[in-house]
């Protein structure tokens, strides 16, 4: 199977769907580029080059290049998808979501409800999340938590290059509003992705790694740590099983309960702030729906309550990392021995 | 000058480059059979037994348990107790001197490839030379990889497809009714895309009936027929399977119903269970395997049936069965005409030619006729399997 890295993939992923419906358009700051100047048309394909080649493919009308005006775009991105396309706009950095939330949360987030189920918004926003890349406070946040937050909006964290491709394209046939978070840091990493198109279905936790030790549940890049730390304590005899969770709205309550259920040692890892999180969300489930099979305190392993730090010395420190996650499934298997 | 022989890390699948050595069952020292179990092997996507390629004495045991080393490196040496030390000790230089020299060809390994039919395209791996071709029909909701353990082996003397059914793996997902019949029209197709005027037929379950439609409809087409565990010798089939595989989306739902399969359900590995799930993502797999499922069973029973019409086959033909088949009992392969020779393998379940991939293999030489050329040389797997040697099977005639 051909390997692709998280970016091939995903841009894999618009060009499939692109070609099966004319329906489909982008749109958003320089997913193309350089409009107006001979010879640089083209030349951006989106900041880090996701959206390359797309506009030579399907054209200025179906790869539209808009102003820095994220509440203008998101807003037509909304509209467009509510009368009929199927867009996918990209929001650069998910901190710029700030500017145009109302139009996400209290316009397309809303519309299938309040119109009784006679309205459809099948709107994708992609969005980039996370630390590591040395872009500071304002371009580095995870963010998520607050989008699965609202009902009415799908929350999707493809862990890798063939998570992404499936994902991506369940997202664009979805008929709900989806926010499509990449990690930044992701970009470069290869996984096997078929050439064929496929989807991934939303709300089906995908269990990376198996054991009866301890469970540590993760989501985005953090599912890589988990799965390092479960090959590392394999070696060592300790079963770890990681669920990744793929969606954190639909969010699999299923397989979350199941899993941890079956080893009573609990460790949620969110590389997003530690407060009113998705990491909280989950222990506060498990804690609830699962108690009676809890043999230790569930464990969360996240970024400090803080802003993301320029320092790259800090930044390295704030962003949980495999060894924080090893510590944390040892305290949990530790707990009561 | 077969008094020394390479036991090496085997080819198991299109994407396997390494695998560990996980224990071995025998030390130094120790004499062997042919076939005795030598030691695990796992890679990610599998986890089986190597047996011994011949008879002989352990002389040398070159990789330690725990240790991941690429396909094709020597992991122990066999050789008669008379064969002197230095002769071992030259041979294992020379192989390791002549690995050395063939490993930058590792880009060069078999890629499947793609034949263009009406309808769609068909993917497949061919391998091997010699006519006339074998051809290797898997089962329902397999894919060609499913002859890993069988296709290297007999492509060591003929030509060799393996390919994946209409719906399957990477062929187009359109089966038009989906019936057994429509299918071996597709066969035929691809097999006139590729020139094949007549070949052996190999079919697993699904694929087992299939040949059989070919066989009974296009005789000129079929050399011979070996049938492994074949759906259309009788009314049975366990639907517990047909619907577990195409209701299960996840891969703790997916794991018992593949269990199903194998008497000894560690060979169900975890990526196993994922590949059968990537396959199923597919766009047009999951409805292709629903139009078949309901054009071929309907709930506990097979729709298309053949037992009546087997005295019709001009052609040699085996059959081999799972003594614990839990999906097609193995009570199907009673009662059948005299000429055709059965073998009932015991500790195996459905997917037969994986779980005894040996045996079957040396059944399936010594049926073909011609013993194999040494594995070795083409850096696939185990060495010869001698047709004489074949297990001690259930014959029933």
């Amino acid at each position: 199977m051909p390997k692709k890295t998280y970016r091939q993939a995903i841009n894999e992923a618009l060009r499939q769907e692109m070609e099966r419906d004319p329906r489909v358009i982008l749109m958003g700051e320089d997913v193309a580029g350089g409009m107006g100047s001979p010879g640089e048309d083209d030349a951006w394909g989106g900041p880090l080059g996701v959206t390359k080649g797309l506009m030579p493919r399907f054209g200025r009308e179906r790869v539209l290049d808009t102003p820095i005006t994220e509440s203008a775009f998101i807003g037509a991105a909304v509209g467009a998808a509510v009368t009929g396309l199927r867009p996918v706009a990209e929001l650069m950095f998910v901190d710029f979501f700030g500017v145009c939330f109302d139009q996400i949360f209290n316009q397309a987030a809303k519309f299938r409800y309040m119109f009784g189920g006679k309205a459809r918004t099948p709107l994708v926003i992609r969005t980039m999340y996370g630390a590591g890349f040395r872009a500071a406070s304002q371009h580095s946040q995870c963010l998520y938590s607050i989008f699965t937050h609202i009902p009415g909006l799908k929350v999707v964290l493809p862990s890798n290059a063939y998570e992404a491709k499936g994902l991506l394209i369940q997202a664009i046939r979805d008929d709900d509003p989806v926010i499509f978070f990449e990690h930044k840091a992701m970009y470069d990493e290869e996984a096997e992705v078929p050439d064929e198109p496929y989807t991934i279905p939303f709300g089906e936790a995908n269990v990376t790694r198996e054991g009866g030790d301890a469970t540590i549940i993760a989501m985005g890049r953090m599912v890589n740590f988990a799965n390092q730390v479960a090959d590392e304590l394999a070696k060592e005899n300790i079963g770890v099983t990681v669920v990744d969770i793929r969606t954190t709205s639909p969010l699999d309550k299923e397989t979350i309960l199941e899993t941890a259920a079956e080893t009573g040692r609990v460790v949620v890892v969110d590389e997003s702030h530690p407060r009113c999180s998705v990491a909280t969300d989950i222990a506060a489930l498990v804690a609830q729906e699962a108690f009676e099979h809890l043999e230790a305190p569930v464990k969360m392993v996240t970024a400090p309550h803080a802003p993301v730090p320029f320092s790259p010395a800090l930044e390295d420190l704030y962003i949980p990392s495999p060894a924080r996650i090893r510590r944390a499934v040892q305290e949990v298997l530790a707990f009561g021995r | 000058m077969a008094e020394i022989t390479a036991v090496v890390m085997p080819k198991w699948g299109l994407s396997m480059q390494e695998g560990l050595l996980a224990a071995w069952y025998v030390a130094e020292g120790e004499r062997v059979e042919k076939g005795r179990e030598l030691c695990d092997i796992e890679t990610s996507k599998i986890a089986n037994v190597l047996e011994s390629p011949a008879s002989g004495v352990v002389r040398r045991i070159l990789v330690p348990a725990g240790s991941t080393v690429p396909v094709g490196a020597l992991l122990a040496v066999l050789a008669a107790p008379e064969v002197e030390d230095p002769a071992i000790d030259a041979f294992v230089a020379e192989f390791r001197a002549r690995s050395a020299e063939t490993t930058v060809r590792a880009g060069e390994e078999p890629r499947p490839r793609f034949v263009e039919v009406e309808g769609g395209r068909i993917r497949l791996l061919e391998l091997g030379t010699g006519e006339p071709p074998v051809l290797f029909l898997h089962g329902f909701g397999g894919d060609l990889e499913n002859w890993m353990f069988n296709q290297p082996e007999l492509a060591c003397a003929r030509r060799t497809f393996a390919l994946d059914l209409p719906g399957h793996g990477g062929s187009s997902k359109v089966v038009s009714d989906g019936s057994i019949p429509g299918l071996a029209r597709a066969v035929l197709a691809a097999m006139d895309a590729l020139a094949i005027a007549r070949a052996h037929l190999v079919g697993h379950s699904l694929g087992g009936a299939i040949a059989l439609a070919i066989a009974l409809d296009r005789p000129e087409r079929v050399a011979s027929l070996a049938l492994l565990a074949p759906v259309g010798l009788g009314p049975e089939i366990a639907k517990e399977y047909i619907e577990g595989f195409l209701a299960a989306t996840r891969a703790r739902r997916l794991r018992p119903v593949l269990e199903m399969l194998v008497h000894d359900p560690k060979l169900v590995t975890a990526e196993m269970v994922e590949n059968v799930l990537r396959a199923k993502r597919l766009d047009g797999a999951r409805s292709a395997l629903e139009t078949i499922a309901a054009a071929c069973f309907e709930g506990d029973r097979q729709r298309w049936q053949v037992r009546a019409r087997l005295a019709e086959l001009r052609c040699p033909t085996t059959i081999v069965w799972g003594e614990d088949d839990r999906i097609l009992p193995v009570a199907h392969s009673r009662d059948l005409p005299g000429s055709i020779a059965v073998h009932r393998l015991p500790g195996a379940g459905h997917l037969v030619h994986m779980e005894k991939a040996a045996e079957v293999n040396a059944l399936l030489e010594d049926f073909l006729g011609g013993p194999g050329r040494a594995a070795t040389e083409l850096g696939i797997g185990e060495a010869t399997i001698d047709p004489s040697a074949a297990p001690r099977v259930d014959r029933d005639r």
